[in-house]
């Protein structure tokens, strides 16, 4: 062998280690919450409240409490985030204000959620006087899944050719007519694809809620929008360093993992369907 | 002013302050086909965008002057570039079908206007395509996707989308460029087909094209309309040196 191609296969070798270390620890990530984790499902497990200071029952609250806290997410993040992002790529002009803007909108996205927390209990908990509740958490969430939503719907925007917005103003449509029949159409599923990724992300976040609503043992449903509720991640973080018999709830603990990694695994497959469809149009 | 379509007085175009079009002045023929010649970045294509303001959508672009489409400035303040525009239409130098099917790519331009009865829209999709030369072609497959066509025939189906809204101009912007000998003899066999109904003014990088097509020439430079006139004459006899230069090859 040549130089040239010792480089080559070792180029190669040290990236393909780098896929194995990675794929390495995911799947050692996967197996300890599966094997640990998979014996503790059951539809009781599934569908009934906690009992005995959460050392026995189910998990039904925070199951229902995540999807709640997640909807309200999505009703403030999707079309806030949408209608912003419209905004911005197609009637924002390009100057120093809009930069600024769209700078902000990318700086939101690395703020630790732990900030986004404390602001919720400062803005909404206390000022709004909301308390704390499913509501406020969900506003907290919703605030800190923005960024993310209105990116990637920019992007998704961005990637409808010019020509489709030139052609269809040159047929005399007006610019609304336009975005609304010749290039949303398009963007929907791209934008879709993103809204869901940054929901997921917010459906297992920890420190938002914990501030804001998220409590540590309800044995019962919020019956409002203004009851405190429980939530996965923050159930999986209480069972496994809070709660006073660790040991013995840590199949409970994996066991909720199981469930909210699977949750989460569901939402991001829709995500990758929508851009399979997506995709699949592009190609007709 | 009975024969003259469009006339551009004095007309200036800035982007972001450069000045692509110098006081240009020009009367084009109603009924006749007006090909604009030049280098690259002379500002034909911008002069073509200002007929329909489709420069309008350009940030930082600014214009002077006037352009008169029969006895009105469509610069004028009272003016809705959204009239302009179904009434001048456009065919770009790439065609852009719509991913949509054959039949909803020319239904467009009539359903953004408003339209909804499915009788009138279809037979006006029907003579669309047939006045586009491409009815033939498409006839059995209307709800295919305009993706599915050749090159040649998504270009014709631009055009029908044009036609579908009656413009009385049709713009064209180097509509053959991209398309082989074949289509481009059949857009262009088309052109003539399509004088009797609109006035047309076409841009071309290709000055054999011009001739073959245009009955009127105009020849930019940098920003300037340097000289117009009948096809045959600016081809033959040019009156300015540096216009005969340019379409014998010498330079651009």
């Amino acid at each position: 062998m040549n130089g040239k191609k010792i480089k080559e296969f070792l180029g190669f070798a040290m990236l393909r280690v780098c896929v194995g270390v990675v794929g390495f620890i995911l799947l050692i990530i996967l197996y300890d919450i599966f094997s640990k984790g998979a014996g503790k499902i059951s539809l009781e497990f599934l569908f009934s409240m906690p009992r005995k200071g959460m050392t026995e029952g189910g998990i039904l609250p925070a199951i229902i409490g995540t999807i709640i806290v997640t909807v309200i997410t999505a009703i403030l993040a999707v079309p806030l985030g949408m209608g912003c992002a419209i905004y911005l790529n197609e009637y924002a002009r390009n100057n120093k204000m809009t930069r600024l803007i769209r700078m902000s909108i990318r700086n939101l996205s690395g703020v630790p959620s732990i900030v986004y927390g404390l602001f919720g209990v400062v803005f909404f908990v206390q000022f709004m006087r909301l308390g704390t509740c499913v509501l406020s958490s969900g506003l907290t969430l919703g605030l800190m899944t923005l960024p993310w939503t209105i990116t990637a719907s920019e992007e998704a925007l961005k990637n409808v050719p010019r020509s489709y917005r030139d052609g269809s103003l040159a047929l005399g449509a007006s610019k609304w007519q336009t975005i609304r029949t010749n290039v949303l159409p398009y963007a929907i599923p791209g934008m879709l694809t993103g809204t869901i990724l940054g929901l997921a992300r917010a459906a297992g976040e920890t420190a938002p809620i914990l501030f804001t609503g998220a409590a540590f043992y309800l044995p019962f449903l919020p019956k409002s929008l203004f009851d405190q509720f429980m939530a996965l991640p923050y159930h999986l973080y209480v069972m496994s360093t809070q709660h006073h018999a660790i040991v013995k709830v840590r199949p409970i603990a994996y066991g909720t993992a199981l469930v909210l990694i699977t949750l989460i695994f569901l939402m991001n497959l829709s995500a990758i369907i929508f851009r399979y469809q997506l995709r699949k149009r592009r190609m007709e | 002013m009975d024969n003259i379509k469009i006339k551009a007085d004095d007309f200036c175009f800035y982007y972001s302050g450069v000045k692509a079009l110098k006081n240009v002045s020009i009367s084009i023929r109603r009924n006749q086909v007006t090909g604009i010649i030049g280098p690259s970045g002379c500002g034909k294509s911008t002069f073509l965008r200002s007929i329909n303001r489709m420069n309008d959508v350009v940030f930082g672009a600014r214009s002077e002057g006037k352009i008169w489409i029969d006895h009105k400035n469509i610069y004028d303040a009272d003016v809705d570039v959204v009239d302009i525009r179904k009434k001048i239409g456009m065919v770009f130098q790439k065609s852009n079908p719509f991913p949509k099917s054959v039949l909803e790519n020319v239904a467009y331009g009539l359903r953004i206007n408003g339209i909804k009865d499915k009788s009138y829209i279809s037979r006006k999709v029907e003579q669309s395509l047939k006045d586009a030369a491409l009815w033939n072609e498409v006839k059995d497959r209307l709800n295919k996707s305009a993706f599915e066509l050749s090159g040649g025939q998504q270009q014709r189906l631009c055009i029908a989308r044009a036609l579908a809204v009656e413009p009385e101009v049709l713009l064209m912007d180097e509509p053959a460029s991209a398309l082989d000998p074949t289509a481009t003899l059949k857009i262009e066999e088309l052109i003539q087909e399509l004088k009797a109904n609109y006035t047309i003014v076409i841009v071309t990088h290709n000055m054999q094209q011009a001739a073959r097509v245009s009955d009127y020439t105009a020849f930019f430079m940098m920003g300037e309309l340097i000289e117009y006139g009948v096809t045959s004459k600016i081809f033959t006899s040019p009156d300015k040196k540096i216009t005969e230069d340019y379409i014998t090859g010498r330079f651009g």
